[in-house]
């Protein structure tokens, strides 16, 4: 065979991995190496991968760069620690949809707020995997969860919307379904100069789909395939169209703005610091 | 003319820092620590290092740790609520070995507490904050000069033992304001830096022959994996019984073996002293004054005043205990450090707690009044 | 046969994700539930199988008939 050139991104003494038999991190993981490697300037030594606490901060453990697995749901600040202490570092965080939208809450849209120069990438499985299947802010209503085990009541996020409000430049959507088109989506991603956030719904089939009886990981992903409508179709699709499980894929929002290093060189420079 | 300028102690410890090499500042404002970020906020750009105001005490934390990861050296700053907040990754940087110091301007607490008093009733959580067995390095100085000083070795140590190193001090030293002259030159510890190449088979956490491991700073090239798992000298995680032992060894016995270079007590009045206060931080000031006073009684007390409050200088507190009649400890909590003085103690001499906590400093007669009390009590 | 499979089996899960998205039937799960080759004749090169395997276990490279 043909050796992978992506497979020189991934630790080889450290796989196989340790998810799930059908779990979606691992397309996820393989998505964000093949979306490093189409991108020119960035290389396995200035680049730097950053997670939280999760099934999908692992992955950090995986891949062949300088990483960084940080406690839960701080690798936002952690990233941008690094981000503005080395400028010419390529920072990627990977993220969960507890370890982002619950415990690193404020993180997440504060990194938005500031447009530091990150690309967010955050696994969105719909529940803790890792601790055995209690419900997280992404969770649909009325799914069951070990700690919802009647069914969810909490209105789940929307992770995207809430990156497009707190003022993130790049917000994406893909599945794991998806996978080219997800590869895509988080290149897209790391060419804005900003903070750029990308969901890409994976499935998780030991502590969410089989307590929902959703089956087997090719159904859900058949689910996602099923339900996921490109940006442009979704835009002109009739509400009454738009029913309960259909989502949007695809670059959901852009925008123009400074980013925070740039933002902070002004200050250096107005404090007379340049130079130095 | 002289060189001497009027600081305040907040403003010493950042100046001391920025001297030092820090060139990145992450935190949340929380009084009585706000001036060190605002100073660092106005110093950091004109020397081209960086300041962010965080969203949170945790972020605070969060900057600091990946700027240091990233090759910067850092500070954060805090009090009472926000230092709770900083717990848990205060022990992040404890296991993951990540050079950092965390300035502690004490106040009243528990809880919201009375947010502009003194207060020393931080010290066992500067010690015991995070969960989990942990080495940690603590220093608290008594004046402003000091504070910079301290400011200085707390960086040091920080890059030396690739540890978080906790400069204790209260909202008397502070917000305290002398005249100081700081010093030309002062001594900086470097980054540690990898001595093997990848190709050389670079473990970045395998330990040097101090016990401190050189690891590499993102974006070198080693692709290092830095994670709060416990951890091989891989840096990777492992889940196995030896490892776990080795790893908690070797947080406490990196420090331990240095203690004696670490530890910094000072002594007044010590050489025929018969009794003696032990005491830290902006309560030693008052402590020295009621030791004159004392002595103008005719009691033979000294003071035994601790810089460094971790690791405990429990030698050097048994070894004067052997000659002591009795100890007053006095320090501005419900009595914390007094415990640690027992333990070094060892029962040789009496040791009497003289504690205050009601959002005020103590008046030397106050003091005074309880070396009055022990002598009373040894000698009938 | 216009394609060649290489089997990384020790990484493979058996999470049946190759087998349920191939068009063609060609693959399967034997009695261990690790994957197999089972109708290479179907096959029909689209490497569908390689991209969605989350455990990197299945490689498909196309080849050319003239190459046979």
């Amino acid at each position: 065979m043909i050796e992978r050139s992506y497979e020189k991104f991934f630790r080889q003494n450290r796989l196989p991995h340790l998810w799930c038999p059908g779990c979606g991190n691992g397309i996820g993981m393989k998505a964000i190496v093949q979306a490093i490697e189409k991108k020119s300037g960035w290389t396995q030594d200035n680049t730097v991968i950053v997670s939280g606490i999760g099934c999908s901060s692992r992955a950090s453990g995986y891949m062949d760069f300088d990483t960084l697995h940080t406690a839960h749901g701080r690798a936002i600040p952690f990233a941008t620690g690094i981000k503005l202490a080395n400028p010419e570092l390529n920072v990627v965080v990977i993220t969960g949809d507890g370890d982002c939208t619950a415990i690193g809450g404020n993180h997440f849209i504060h990194g938005c707020r500031r447009n530091i120069d990150l690309t967010v990438v955050l696994f969105n499985n719909n529940i803790y995997g890792m601790t055995g299947g209690q419900a997280s802010p992404t969770t649909p209503l009325g799914k069951k969860a070990t700690t919802a085990p009647y069914g969810s009541v909490d209105r789940p996020f929307d992770a995207c919307k809430l990156a497009e409000a707190a003022g993130a430049t790049y917000v994406a959507r893909s599945t794991a379904f998806h996978v080219q088109h997800l590869t895509k989506m988080i290149e897209d991603g790391m060419d804005n100069k900003g903070f750029s956030f990308i969901e890409a719904l994976v499935q998780c089939p030991t502590a969410y789909g089989r307590r929902n009886k959703i089956g087997e990981p090719a159904k859900m992903m058949a689910w996602m395939r099923d339900n996921a409508v490109m940006k442009n179709a979704w835009d002109k699709l009739p509400d009454e169209k738009k029913l309960e499980e259909k989502f949007p894929i695809g670059l959901l929002y852009k925008s123009e703005a400074e980013d925070y290093d740039t933002a902070y060189s002004h200050v250096i420079e107005i404090a007379g610091g340049a130079a130095k | 003319m002289s060189k001497a300028k009027l600081m305040q102690g907040n403003g010493a410890i950042a100046e001391g820092a920025l001297a030092a090499g820090v060139r990145f500042y992450g935190g949340y404002p929380i009084t009585p620590s706000t001036e060190i970020a605002e100073g660092m906020a106005k110093m950091l750009p004109a020397v081209g290092g960086i300041f962010m105001q965080a969203e949170d005490e945790i972020a605070g934390m969060g900057l600091v740790l990946g700027a240091s990861l990233a090759g910067k050296k850092v500070l954060t700053a805090s009090s009472g609520p926000g230092i709770s907040l900083k717990q848990e990754l205060i022990g992040y940087a404890a296991a993951a070995e990540i050079p950092v110091v965390i300035v502690n301007v004490q106040r009243v607490g528990p809880s919201t507490g009375q947010p502009t008093a003194p207060s020393q009733g931080d010290v066992m959580q500067a010690r015991w904050g995070t969960h989990g067995d942990h080495s940690v390095i603590v220093l608290s100085p008594w004046s402003v000069r000091e504070a910079y000083d301290v400011a200085v070795r707390s960086v040091n140590y920080a890059e030396r033992f690739r540890t978080p190193v906790i400069l204790l001090t209260d909202e008397i030293v502070g917000h305290l304001r002398e005249n100081v002259e700081l010093p030309e030159e002062i001594e900086i510890y470097p980054r540690r830096t990898p001595k093997k190449t990848r190709a050389e088979g670079y473990e970045p956490y395998a330990p040097d022959d101090d016990l401190v491991p050189n690891v590499a700073n993102f974006g070198e090239g080693y692709h290092i994996h830095v994670t709060g798992l416990i951890h091989d000298e891989t840096g990777f995680p492992v889940g196995s019984p030896k490892v776990t032992e080795d790893f908690i060894n070797r947080m406490h016995e990196k420090i331990s073996r240095a203690a004696d270079e670490i530890i910094d007590v000072k002594q007044d009045f010590m050489d025929d002293a018969e009794f003696a206060v032990v005491s830290f931080g902006g309560t030693a000031r008052t402590a020295y004054e009621s030791v004159k006073n004392a002595r103008a009684k005719g009691i033979k007390v000294g003071l035994i005043r601790l810089v460094t409050i971790f690791p405990f200088a429990d030698k050097i507190l048994h070894d004067l205990a052997g000659k002591l009649k009795g100890i007053v400890v006095a320090e501005l909590n419900y009595g914390q450090i007094v415990h640690e003085v027992r333990r070094a103690v060892e029962g040789q001499c009496k040791v009497n707690l003289c504690a205050k906590y009601n959002m005020q400093i103590f008046e030397p007669e106050e003091i005074e009044s309880a070396i009055e009390e022990i002598v009373k009590e040894v000698n009938g | 046969m216009k394609s060649e499979f290489t089997l990384k089996l020790e990484r493979c899960k058996g999470c049946g994700i190759c087998v349920a998205f191939c068009p063609k039937q060609v693959l399967a799960l034997d009695k261990l539930g690790k994957v197999y080759v089972a109708n290479h004749e179907n096959c029909i090169a689209c490497g569908q199988c390689e991209l969605r395997c989350p455990d990197y276990a299945i490689f498909m490279d196309k080849v050319k008939e003239a190459a046979k």
